[in-house]
């Protein structure tokens, strides 16, 4: 069951002091970020909201290491990463980051099973090892009916749980899910987001970044950023349990 | 990631896109094949034309009127002073160690019989001549000693003269006609194939005397000497120095058959080596097209590639991935085109008069340049799928 408040106490994971990002869009210089202070914790599930324009991808960004600072600080995991090389933090990535994206992003013409296999094979794991913890990855989220499935051969929301897999292969600290159910039809958005939570209760650090209060809502604690800036870092109040609405779906189901 | 990891990706994606791989893989094969039948050829020609001088005899020595260089020769004009019979005379008294001394004559001429005749070269030696020209008489004889003395008009002729003017007779006994004389025709010999000195089966030969009445010449091109043992060789090259020394100064060369192989051979190599350069043009033409598709496919498998990074792949391992990818397809061509170039030759041995000769050395620098030429061609595409941003690359539709 998820439980709130479980996190407050633990230990942090990620996190970010007064980074700023400035980068130059055809000639002008934008500030994407600034003063942009935010922690996220072991076991903690985290929304990172925000309107288009806001920032909110140049954060994600960062804390998906897939981009350094202009100024600033970003600790993961105790140790500063803000000067490392592209190199450092693919390794880093692979070994701490596991990512969900809205569209997916999975190989075509690669069975499921292989593309969950991917961060594996960039840490080194062997073939037997490697299968094995991939097809216990994909039973995790329900697919192992599917191993030799191609992407293509899946539904929205299957391919989006081969994704989940795959972020999880690793056992990272941190599961970065960016608009996880922005592709998807209200029940496997639904769907998607019951994993992630109940991934979540498992003790698997989350942070979703959308633009959607209602999947925001999905967190136990939401970060609101606008203009480059936090907002505001507050718990949320009637958080939204996706098991629940599932349960409360079926009906609606049968009647559309 | 290890290297058996990239390996298996790379061949994974040239799998999935089978007819671009396969006509990308084209141009090498063309290239490498035809670098392997030309170069096989060049070698097969050189092969059987120093084989052609070597079947001559390694102890020959042959004596010519001026001074060459050790280059190709070519810039001299006429020589002032040729030698005569009695030069030849004098080396057959004065030489040790010799089992010949040929006087030479080689004249252009055309040889009649009836309505029919034939463009020939008419080679005209002493009695010896048949211990230097080499050939296997098919019926008759050479002509004799006293045949010479006499300066008689006595010829024996190739086969192909045979063919032309006699068409299946016995041309022993019969007269022709050469530079308006008639001469009785006392030998003809079998066929030896295209050689050396043109075509053999279009020579006739005459006695060196009966040349010089016949062409009105005073004078001998080519004293041709063999040594009783080609480890003589060079004691007789000096014999003959001393003993023509006084006579001509230094207006004369005497070449040994390893010093007229040498040049040939470089010429040959020459020919060889541009024959490869034609076909090494080609490959790079195929190295251009791998280079292409690498392009294309990078730019095609940007999103791949951005994944590929999101989830962990360092520089490297892309790099990796993309040169092993155009290493594979030329490789996998170069080994194609090595199995088409050889069987080519081979055919072309059995059924055309081109030899050919496919040596382990051509087929492993055809190999190892066109593994050179995916690895040249195939980095830049490489380098620049590994310099993508990840950032950039996820957001790629």
């Amino acid at each position: 069951m998820v439980q709130e408040g479980q996190a407050t106490a633990s230990r942090v994971v990620l996190e970010t002091r007064d980074v700023g990002k400035q980068y130059q869009l055809d000639g002008v210089e934008v500030n994407a970020l600034r003063d942009v202070s935010i922690a996220i914790r072991a076991g903690e599930m985290v929304s990172i909201m925000g309107p288009s324009g806001s920032g909110k991808s140049t954060l994600m960004h960062i804390v998906g290491l897939l981009d350094r600072p202009t100024c600033g600080e970003v600790i993961l995991e105790g140790d500063d990463i803000s000067n490392l090389s592209p190199n450092q933090l693919a390794e880093l990535r692979n070994k701490y980051i596991g990512f969900v994206f809205q569209s997916f992003n999975l190989l075509s013409r690669t069975s499921a099973q292989a593309n969950v296999e991917l961060p594996l094979v960039y840490a080194g794991v062997s073939g037997v090892d490697r299968s094995h913890r991939a097809i216990e990855a994909l039973e995790r989220v329900g697919l192992g009916n599917r191993l030799g499935h191609f992407s293509s051969q899946l539904s929205g929301g299957q391919q989006q749980r081969v994704a989940i897999a795959r972020a999880l292969v690793n056992s990272p600290s941190i599961v970065l899910a960016d608009e996880p159910t922005g592709n998807l039809d209200s029940r496997s958005g639904i769907e998607v987001m019951a994993i992630l939570q109940d991934l979540n209760a498992q003790g698997i650090t989350v942070v979703l970044v959308t633009h959607d209060d209602r999947v925001a809502r999905h967190a136990q604690r939401v970060i609101r950023v606008f203009d480059g800036r936090v907002q505001s870092q507050e718990a949320v109040e009637n958080r939204v349990i996706a098991a629940q609405e599932l349960r409360d779906l079926p009906a609606e189901e049968v009647a559309g | 990631m290890n290297f058996a990891e990239s390996f298996r990706i790379a061949l994974r994606a040239l799998a999935a896109n089978k007819a671009r791989s396969v006509l990308t893989m084209l141009g090498v094969v063309i290239g490498v094949a035809a670098v392997i039948l030309l170069v096989g050829i060049g070698t097969g020609v050189q092969d059987e034309i120093t084989g052609q001088v070597e079947g001559l005899g390694s102890n020959l020595l042959f004596v010519v009127p001026g001074q060459y260089g050790g280059g190709m020769g070519g810039d001299q004009g006429p020589p002032s002073r040729r030698f005569t019979l009695e030069d030849s005379e004098l080396l057959a008294r004065r030489v040790p160690g010799i089992d010949a001394v040929v006087p030479v004559i080689q004249a252009g001429s055309t040889i009649k019989r009836g309505n029919r005749s034939v463009r020939v070269v008419v080679a005209a030696g002493s009695e010896q001549a048949s211990e230097v020209f080499g050939g296997t008489l098919a019926g008759g004889r050479g002509y004799r000693k006293s045949e010479v003395q006499a300066g008689a008009r006595v010829v024996a002729i190739g086969s192909t003269v045979r063919d032309v003017l006699f068409q299946g007779q016995d041309p022993v006994g019969k007269t022709v006609t050469l530079e308006g004389q008639r001469f009785t025709v006392v030998g003809h010999y079998e066929s030896l194939g295209g050689g050396l000195a043109g075509d053999q089966d279009s020579q006739v030969y005459i006695p060196v005397t009966t040349a010089q009445r016949v062409f009105n010449l005073n004078y001998v091109n080519t004293i041709v000497i063999k040594a009783t043992d080609a480890d003589r060789i060079e004691v007789v090259k000096a014999d003959i120095r001393r003993v023509l020394t006084p006579r001509y100064g230094e207006e004369f060369t005497v070449f040994t058959q390893e010093q007229t192989l040498g040049l040939l051979s470089d010429l040959l190599g020459t020919l060889t080596y541009m024959l490869a350069g034609i076909a090494g043009i080609s490959l790079l033409v195929g190295g251009i097209g791998i280079m292409n598709i690498m392009l294309v496919s990078v730019s095609e498998r940007t999103r791949e590639i951005g994944i590929r990074k999101a989830v962990g792949a360092r520089t490297y391992d892309i790099l990796s991935q993309f040169v092993i990818e155009a290493v594979g397809l030329s490789v996998l061509g170069g080994i194609i085109g090595i199995s088409l170039g050889w069987g080519g030759a081979e055919l072309m041995a059995r059924f055309t008069p081109v030899p050919t000769n496919v040596t382990p050395w051509a087929v492993a620098t055809a190999f190892f340049f066109a593994a050179g030429v995916g690895v040249f061609f195939g980095v830049y595409p490489a380098w620049k799928a590994s310099q993508l941003d990840p950032i950039v690359a996820l957001r790629y539709e």
